[in-house]
């Protein structure tokens, strides 16, 4: 199907410095991709120029095709939000809105973007919980500060957040970073569940993690893509030999 | 899991048709976000059309006296509203000589106090103390002018004035009766005012000298004095010069406590103890008398001298304290 | 060795030397307060806030209408001075602009130094000229200006220290960017924003020379707000430098309550920011 994304050509800078070189990658639908590398390699621009949100950063600049459902979310008239409405992005450390309950949080996307209907966000907001696993611990909090659950909490609070709005597409940036291995596990399993429904595309500074969770898998050095393939070949049989140093720890 | 998360279309099957991403809200959309930043900066626009509406509306007031005396109207002393001669140069000099004194007297404790607090005072002792200078600066300028006349007035002129008549009366800067009013309670009372404040925006400055400054003198061997001496103060210098200029500029200002206590008589005098008047008090006291437009322009001309030398000043003392650290902060008045 | 000595000593010898500074520098805040009470607290009482000023001779009266006319100089400069710092402040912390926030960001500091009674001058020529009057609202456009720079320059500090992760969130919903500003940025800062306006009213509350030839004072009651209008300072500052002992006591009465109403202000806004400062760090 074509709810995939597909990347062509993608170059980005932040003002002079050039910090992705002509990456072409092209991302299944309604399965896991991992993109690995060491810090600085420029993962973390990649999949923020999946949904136009490097551009927020003043002086970041795009070239390039993303095509998804057939459409180049590049191509000039597009509106950015728009995009990010149906791309939706968690982040390395957990950011719910500190002001807003719960609930609020997770309805947030959705009143922003003029739902009001009681009955339409409640609906929303408890299969956007249900969906990042997270009912059960917060179904009698929900009027209690976001800010006040526990860090692995608040990650799928987030997530739940960005799920809420229904996106198509959901990319996580670092998303177990800031988090202990017993709030990641949770997470990891949360991705499998929520692949079912969704394409996702992961960035994760840890091996293990892609091994786990991940389809497919790109590495990424120095603003290139050096090896993308599936998961399984490419921790097994990278054809690269930067790949295989850096896999095998060999690097840096 | 009970509910699975899918779209509203079902879960797992594909959407039948695609919604383009160019869509009828983004004109919307559009339209709040290019509002939205039109407005904030219409805010940010009257901001300098108002500076700008007000010296040229300041301008254009005191045209009829800048026409009419051009530089005779600062070197001149003579201020006869009757006969309608406007000469500002009383104001000036009490302006200046008022603000010079107070800055003699805040100077040196205002810094005292800022590096008692921010390198030599015990921790504990320092939130109290910063709490209660901050509170000085709360104090409104006619409360200090009441206190002014009514306390620190008489005393100058039963304990202050004769002792100082006595043991230093042979300076001219002593002679003359004791009124208690006069140049002296000026000077002190600004002192008063403007201390508090140089001593908060000294301190700020100081505690923006980076702490691998400090430790380098400390590792040296150096005792707390000499760290604050050779770390502290000569890193820190062109923001203690600032925080003075700072403190300057609300001197030149000052009105309310001033006018209050100052005697307001145009003369120049070197006595001290001598009643004498300033830029900011003349303008207090006149303004609703003047009748004609030339005296309320000649009003408005003293106070375009005061805009224009606070200006000079307090630029000055900006570009001094950012210069050292953090760039530009909310430097808090 | 008596070399280190002695560099002790002269350490220990500039700590007393400063640590007297710093009381030297307290002392009049001690004397002050301790004269307001003292004087103020012996005139002040129930018909100083219920009454209005007794004619000249007679004794007695108080300053109801001055205590009024100064919460409705500061409600008039609140109104005009808030929303316009507010946005002014967003834009400084929000625009891409290139030159033009940093000659706004100068202004305002420009601004924050003129001397109030020049602020009144402008208000003069601006409000009083046209109307040919003095009046309440002249008053209320002096204070605004004199407000305006400290909400400005505070609540874009304020808003520069909402984490970029929240404004990301927002903007990674498909949220257009000036709702994310309104609906989480700004209610994340709100704690400081509110602080800066508190601390720009009670800067601005106790200042008489910018009110001197603009609100002119009264001795009645509010008359409407193209009327002159009696403030609190002004009443200080008419009864100090008048020749009457009742005067005089009522004086101080008067900056007792004036002092109080500023520290009332002043302490509110460092607990609205204590309560809050977890919501924005």
């Amino acid at each position: 199907m074509a709810d995939g994304i597909t990347v062509t050509k993608l170059n980005a800078w932040f003002g002079p410095s050039h910090v992705l070189h002509d990456i072409d990658l092209a991302v299944a639908p309604r399965a896991v991709t991992a993109i690995i590398g060491p810090s600085g390699c420029g993962k973390s621009t990649f999949i923020r120029c999946l949904n136009r949100m490097h551009e927020v950063v003043p002086g970041a600049r795009v070239v390039g095709t993303v095509l998804q459902e057939g459409q180049d979310i590049y191509s000039p008239g597009v509106d950015p939000v728009e995009v990010r409405r149906r791309i939706g992005m968690v982040f390395q450390k957990p950011n719910p809105f500190p002001t807003m309950t719960v609930f609020d949080n997770v309805a947030a996307g959705l009143r922003l973007g003029g739902v009001r209907d009681r009955g339409v966000l409640n609906e929303r907001v408890e299969r956007a919980l249900h969906a990042a696993a997270l009912w059960e611990e917060v179904k009698d909090r929900l009027g209690k500060p976001g800010a006040g659950l526990s860090g692995g909490q608040q990650q799928r609070l987030c997530i739940a957040r960005a799920l809420a709005v229904e996106p198509e597409v959901l990319l996580m940036d670092e998303p177990c970073s800031a988090l202990d291995p017993i709030a990641t596990a949770r997470i990891e399993e949360l991705i499998l569940e929520l692949k079912r429904d969704l394409t996702i595309v992961i960035v994760t500074h840890n091996m293990q993690q892609a091994a786990r969770v991940a389809d497919a898998t790109g590495f990424f050095l120095l603003g290139e893509l050096v090896e993308f393939g599936p998961t399984s070949q490419l921790f097994t049989k990278p054809v690269d030999k930067r790949t295989e140093d850096y896999i095998t720890g060999r690097f840096g | 899991m009970a509910v699975v998360f899918g779209r509203a279309g079902g879960a797992g099957t594909a959407t039948p048709t695609i919604p383009p991403l160019v869509g009828a809200r983004r004109a919307r959309r559009r339209f709040g976000d290019r509002g939205f930043r039109e407005i904030t900066r219409a805010a940010g626009l009257s901001l300098v059309v108002m500076v700008a509406g007000m010296a040229a509306v300041m301008v254009h007031a005191a045209w009829p006296s800048l026409r009419r005396f051009g530089w005779a109207f600062i070197t001149t002393s003579n201020w006869d509203p009757v006969a309608e001669q406007f000469g500002a140069l009383p104001f000036i000099f009490g302006t200046l000589v008022s603000s010079l004194l107070a800055l003699l007297l805040a100077v040196p404790l205002g810094l005292g106090a800022a590096i008692y607090l921010s390198e030599l005072a015990p921790r504990a002792v320092r939130p109290p103390v910063t709490f209660l200078i901050e509170l000085l600066a709360a104090i409104p300028s006619v409360v200090y002018g009441l206190w002014g006349i009514f306390v620190l007035a008489p005393w100058l002129r039963t304990w202050v004035q004769p002792a100082l008549g006595h043991t230093l009366g042979f300076l001219p800067l002593f002679q003359g009766p004791p009124y208690g009013v006069g140049m002296l309670a000026a000077g002190l009372i600004l002192a008063i005012m403007i201390v508090p404040f140089i001593t908060a925006v000294s301190r700020e400055v100081l505690l923006a000298v980076p702490r691998t400054q400090r430790e380098a003198a400390l590792a040296l061997g150096a005792t707390g004095w000499e760290t604050t001496r050779v770390a502290v103060l000569r890193y820190g210098r062109s923001g203690l010069i600032g925080a003075i200029l700072l403190g300057l500029g609300r001197a030149l200002g000052e009105t309310m406590a001033v006018t209050m206590l100052i005697g307001n008589r145009p003369e120049i005098s070197f006595s001290l103890f001598v009643p004498g008047y300033t830029m900011a008090s003349v303008i207090a006291n006149e303004f609703t008398e003047a009748t004609s437009d030339l005296y309320l322009g000649a009003l408005i001309e003293v106070g375009l001298l005061l805009l224009v030398l606070t200006l000079a000043v307090n630029g000055m003392a900006r570009l001094l304290v950012w210069s050292v650290g953090r760039g530009p902060t909310v430097v808090r008045e | 060795m008596t070399t280190t000595r002695w560099r002790q000593r002269v350490s220990s010898l500039m700590a007393i030397l400063t640590a007297a500074a710093a009381g030297s520098v307290i002392l009049p805040l001690v004397l002050i307060f301790g004269f307001l009470l003292w004087q103020g607290a012996a005139a002040i009482n129930v018909d100083f806030f219920t009454h209005l000023p007794k004619p000249v001779g007679e004794v007695g009266g108080g300053m109801a209408n001055a205590i009024i006319g100064t919460l409705i100089l500061l409600g008039l400069a609140s109104l005009l001075g808030l929303p316009i710092g507010i946005l002014g402040g967003v834009y400084l912390a929000e625009s891409r602009d290139r030159r033009l926030p940093w000659i706004v960001r100068f202004l305002a500091d420009v601004l924050n130094g003129v001397p109030s009674i020049v602020i009144g001058i402008f208000a003069y020529t601006l409000v009083v000229l046209p109307m040919r009057r003095f009046s309440a609202v002249a008053g209320g456009v002096a204070l605004a200006v004199i407000m305006l720079p400290i909400v400005v320059r505070t609540t874009e500090e304020m808003v520069r220290l909402v984490p970029a992760s929240l404004r990301e969130a927002g903007l990674a919903l498909g949220v257009p960017e000036w709702k994310v500003v309104l609906r989480v940025v700004l209610p994340t800062a709100r704690a400081g924003i509110v602080t800066g306006a508190m601390v720009a009213v009670a800067r601005v509350a106790g200042e008489t020379a910018p009110l001197l030839f603009t609100a002119f004072g009264n001795r009645f009651w509010h008359q409407g707000l193209d009327q002159p209008i009696a403030a609190l300072p002004l009443q200080i500052f008419a009864y100090a430098i008048a020749p009457y002992d009742d005067w005089h006591r009522q004086a101080w009465a008067g900056a007792l309550v004036l002092i109080v109403l500023v520290l009332a202000v002043s302490l509110m806004a460092r607990l609205v920011t204590r309560g809050r400062v977890g919501a924005v760090r």
